[in-house]
């Protein structure tokens, strides 16, 4: 059996090295400004669909992405790794998106692929850490969703089995296709690029990136439809423009601050043996240690 | 939509009891409600209800909905969402609260999304105030203001909800804290007929098995936490920080960024998307102090930062600060407890 599966993923600036342009000051990121990765969690959920494609040869899995056109660096990245094709969902109107909007985005661009077995997104994006987009994408497309997923068990006759880790265990579900999954950091890592797909899909451009490319490379990619990859618009996946972007968002960030902490009154010790016996014998005195 | 519209608060039910992180919601719900003069109501769903009520009307619960049938219970996500989404058309609640829990985070987008509120994850302070849209100019007065630290932690942001109704917010556990109101308040029980609220048609997801393991971790309790960040440099020098814990009596905490780095596991992570803790000594060791960290330990009574670099953001907030490598200073600390303690 062959399936269809779709596999959300963003873009996000790695949080773990912020320089000062980071912010507009209307509050919201300054993408452009940062270095972008592949969310961590949407290569675990990579994973899982190309577990499921390995076990239901014939299989197709799609990436679908919101953000800048740059994001097609992300769909590269999973062709490499055994995805088929990929979508950006990118429009200047999308622009400063909570996760409503951002998920109504998103599911009206599911929409317009048709049919699809499964749809499968890491758990959260580091960039926001919310988890909401998911079950909130589920919802729009009046599907049933599994969060917290670590592993696809089983997929057959109509229903997915699925591990979930949660605070304090493991829970096993069957749900009904199609449906939404997100997965977790604590699922299999994603397997590593593979050198042939690298040589085959290297050239695999947006439009708009391939409007820069050299006359002999678009030809290339114009001779092979697998090196296509798609651009669409809010217009394009039939978005009404009151729901998306900053319009369509209900929550508005009010403000931002860089919270200064109240400075404590800081000892500072040197690392040497008398300063350190000093500090433990007082700890000891004082009962902080016993 | 009239402002004397009520607050509620999800809670949580399991094993005969509502959770820690609802009660702690009930108690800043009860403030929050005493504010905007409203109501505090609190609604549970599930199976054995009875005498749920008891359990809430210390804190300051007005109303209790209680909603019973034994498939509501384990949580399942299209049952419960179907029952906020209809109660909440019904009673209007101007604000809802739930935990950030595996629970709390996959009810709330999808309820959020059916009503077309908005939703703010993993909050670390709630407050009510005014708001003026830059824009339209337009005034709010009593929203609520959801503060979170934001973009991995370098920035804290307020978000408010100008226009959807109910705003709601999900706060992690041991955020807030749980305190009695008034042992003998007593509030109003509503039972509530399931079968108006959801439909056979809601349960598709069934659950095969279902095993609680109860979190071998124990930081949130642990007076003494050796905590260990990005600085510590590998797996294996966390062992250090393993040493100093045992022979403390303490637990061996992380930063985010230790986490992510694989040096430990995910159970172990302090910060607003891990755990919050309030121990008599946390020492802080490779720690740099992102705010998503430090909010999830600043109540600490006494903060030692062992870090190479002088000017860590966590040295501001820290009692000692020790200006070193963490792997000379820790095998000194433990040598010297050994030396001094009995």
């Amino acid at each position: 059996m062959s399936l269809n599966i779709i596999v959300l993923a963003k873009q996000v600036p790695d949080t773990r090295n912020v320089g000062k342009d980071a912010m507009k000051e209307d509050g919201t990121i300054n993408r452009a400004a940062l270095p972008a990765i592949f969310n961590p969690e949407d290569l675990n959920a990579l994973e899982q669909a190309l577990r499921l494609k390995d076990a239901n040869p014939g299989s197709t899995i799609t990436l679908l992405t919101m953000g800048l056109p740059r994001a097609a660096e992300i769909i590269r990245e999973a062709m490499y790794r055994g995805a088929d094709t990929g979508v950006v969902l990118t429009d200047r109107a999308l622009g400063g998106a909570d996760t409503l909007a951002t998920s109504y985005s998103l599911a009206q661009a599911v929409k317009k692929f048709g049919n699809f077995d499964i749809i499968l997104g890491g758990r959260q994006a580091i960039d926001g850490d919310t988890a909401q987009v998911g079950p909130q994408i589920a919802e729009k497309l009046g599907l049933p969703q599994v969060t917290y997923a670590e592993e696809i068990l089983d997929l057959k006759e109509g229903f997915v089995t699925v591990k979930r880790r949660l605070e304090a265990g493991v829970e096993t579900v069957k749900c009904p296709l199609p449906c939404v999954v997100t997965v977790n950091g604590s699922a299999a890592d994603c397997r590593p690029r593979n050198a042939k797909l690298i040589q085959k899909y290297k050239y695999a451009v947006s439009p708009s990136e391939k409007e820069k490319l050299s006359d002999e490379l678009k030809a290339v990619v114009e001779a092979r439809p697998y090196l296509n990859l798609q651009e669409w618009s809010a217009a394009y996946v039939e978005a009404d423009p009151e729901q998306i972007g900053l319009a369509g968002s209900p929550t508005k960030v009010k403000s931002i601050e860089n919270v200064v902490f109240t400075a404590k009154e800081t000892r500072s010790l040197e690392n040497n043996d008398e300063q350190i016996e000093e500090l433990i014998k007082e700890l000891i005195a004082n009962h902080t240690i016993g | 939509m009239s402002d004397k519209n009520n607050l509620i608060v999800y809670c949580e039910f399991d094993d005969g009891k509502v959770a820690d992180v609802s009660l702690e919601l009930l108690t800043k719900g009860r403030v929050l409600a005493t504010t905007l003069g409203v109501k505090l109501e609190a609604l549970v769903l599930g199976d054995k209800l009875e005498g749920v009520e008891n359990q809430v009307f210390p804190y300051g619960v007005d109303v209790v909905y209680k909603v019973e049938d034994k498939r509501l219970y384990p949580y399942t996500s299209n049952p419960h969402s179907a029952v906020l989404i209809n109660l909440f058309k019904e009673i209007e609640p101007q604000i809802c609260l739930m935990g950030a829990t595996c629970i709390g985070r996959d009810l709330g987008p999808r309820v959020s999304s059916c009503l077309h509120s908005g939703l703010t994850a993993d909050c670390t302070s709630l407050e009510i105030g005014p708001h003026k849209d830059p824009k339209s100019g337009k005034e709010y007065e009593n929203l609520l203001y959801q503060i979170r630290p934001a973009f991995g932690g370098n920035i804290v942001a307020t978000i408010v909800n100008p226009d959807c109704r109910p705003q709601m917010a999900t706060v992690r556990e041991g955020v807030m804290k749980k305190e009695i109101f008034d042992e003998n308040y007593k509030g109003e029980v509503v039972n509530l007929d399931a079968a108006k609220y959801v439909s056979d048609a809601d349960f598709v997801v069934e659950i095969i098995d279902r095993h609680i393991e109860k979190s071998k971790v124990n930081i949130k309790n642990s007076p003494i936490i050796v905590a260990g960040g990005y600085g510590v440099g590998s797996k294996e020098n966390f062992d250090l920080l393993y040493d100093l814990a045992n022979v403390l009596g303490g637990e061996v905490g992380a930063s985010r960024a230790a986490v992510d780095a694989g040096y430990v596991e995910h159970e172990r992570q302090i910060g607003q998307t891990g755990v919050t803790v309030r121990p008599k000594l946390y020492i802080a060791c490779g720690i740099s102090g992102q705010i998503q960290h430090i909010a999830g330990m600043q109540e600490s009574a006494i903060v030692i930062s062992i870090n190479n670099d002088p000017n860590a953001p966590i040295n501001t907030i820290a009692d000692y600060v020790i200006t070193g490598n963490m792997e000379d200073v820790v095998p000194k600390l433990i040598k010297y407890y050994k030396k001094n303690s009995k």
